[in-house]
């Protein structure tokens, strides 16, 4: 555990291998709620806390429940599971302490139950820090500094299109590329400029 | 019988699962490589939706109306590890190539889709033909989307070279070109629609 690796997870999880632009995670969610600035920000902050959250939840259940059971093929089951669980329970606290803030991201969470970023996280985490079924040394840390770095690029991805497309509502673009297909172009676009992270050669 | 062939067919073309409703498209993108890719994913998805639909429709009525969700997805579950367990067994190599997009079929909206819209609304002969119908017609989207990239992106078709001499254009097969080619893709299909109207 050094901070090298701490350096490395950051670099690659934000930029090289950003989750929406690169790792094509939570998409749906990123074309659906991507017009305006605000909302984008509110959807990326809740997935963030969510993804930190899971990742450090189904750290604990692979590994003392799945590994010592011999139970690691319920994998998918279990961490689906816990996250839709740990949505609704949010969901229930935030409604009962701050009525505010419920209103201001309330309808986004239940969606990111089905988020595949959220679940994308929780397999990742366990290919990249669980080594022969053995925790790697300091793999719980790494896990949740994933969990915070991918939430980043979430957030940076989101920002820089919802930018884009709020000033895109005052042009004048063919009825056929209106919505989806202008939103996927301008991703294409977003994600080769984030390839030169990556030192892509032609 | 009739209306049995009805609901196969409404999900190839009218109610096309990736190009009409524009769901699912997570793997769509990140597997659409390479034409054997997107046949594994095409048919992994499929039994999964199939299975899927099959029991929520069976087991509709006695499932409470505010749990739904949470059982729909355990069912879920249970088929996508069928498929991840099968294809691991049978096929490693397609396996790495998938990579984590085989668990993730579990958060797929076309399959939450459809048990949440039909299967739970129909008995189990339509949900069958509606499962089997939004399979087929994700699958030939994903041969339709990772055609395109693989030939322009290394100037093969399965493995085949088609045009002797052609410059392959790398970039469609990184990330940034299966999201030109969706776009452009659904644009067409929007301009299509447009004229019929």
């Amino acid at each position: 555990m050094n901070l090298q690796e701490f350096l490395t997870i950051f670099i690659s999880a934000v930029f090289i291998y950003n989750v929406i632009l690169s790792r094509f995670l939570g998409l749906c969610s990123f074309i659906a709620i991507s017009k305006e600035t605000r909302p984008a920000l509110a959807m990326s902050s809740a997935v963030m806390f969510v993804i930190v959250m899971s990742s450090a939840i189904t750290w604990f259940v692979y590994r003392f429940l799945l590994i010592p059971f011999n139970l690691t093929y319920l994998r998918t089951i279990s961490f689906i599971l816990v996250i839709a669980a740990f949505v609704q329970f949010v969901e229930m606290v935030i409604r009962k302490v701050s009525p505010q803030l419920y209103r201001a991201f309330g309808i986004y969470l239940p969606l990111i139950t089905v988020n595949c970023a959220v679940l994308g996280v929780a397999v990742l985490n366990i290919d990249m820090f669980f080594m022969n079924g053995k925790a790697v040394a300091g793999s719980f840390y790494y896990s949740v500094f994933q969990g915070v770095c991918v939430g980043l690029g979430y957030t940076l991805a989101m920002l820089l299109m919802s930018g884009i497309r709020e000033r895109l509502e005052l042009c004048n673009i063919p009825r056929s590329l209106k919505d989806f297909p202008l939103a996927f172009i301008i991703a294409s676009i977003l994600s080769l400029s984030f390839m030169g992270f990556s030192g892509f050669k032609f | 019988m009739k209306n049995f062939i009805k609901e196969f067919t409404k999900g190839i073309i009218r109610e096309n699962p990736t190009f009409v409703l524009v769901l699912g498209l997570c793997p769509t993108l990140a597997v659409s490589v390479s034409v054997v890719n997107g046949i594994g994913m095409g048919i992994a998805a499929t039994f999964v939706l199939l299975g899927s639909s099959l029991i929520v429709s069976l087991v509709r009525d006695f499932i409470p109306d505010k749990i739904r969700i949470p059982c729909y997805i355990v069912i879920i579950a249970t088929f996508v590890t069928i498929a991840e367990l099968c294809m691991k067994a049978y096929s490693p190599v397609l396996d790495r190539a998938l990579g984590i997009y085989v668990p993730l079929i579990v958060v797929n909206c076309i399959v939450l889709g459809r048990a949440e819209a039909f299967a739970c609304k129909n008995n189990f002969r339509s949900s069958f033909c509606d499962g089997l119908g939004m399979g087929v017609g994700f699958t030939l989207a994903l041969i339709l989307i990772s055609a395109i990239r693989e030939f322009l992106g290394s100037g093969r078709i399965l493995g085949h070279t088609l045009i002797k001499g052609f410059e392959p254009v790398f970039v469609f097969g990184m990330p940034s070109g299966a999201l030109l080619v969706i776009g452009l893709l659904l644009g067409f299909f929007n301009l299509l629609k447009n004229r019929k109207t």
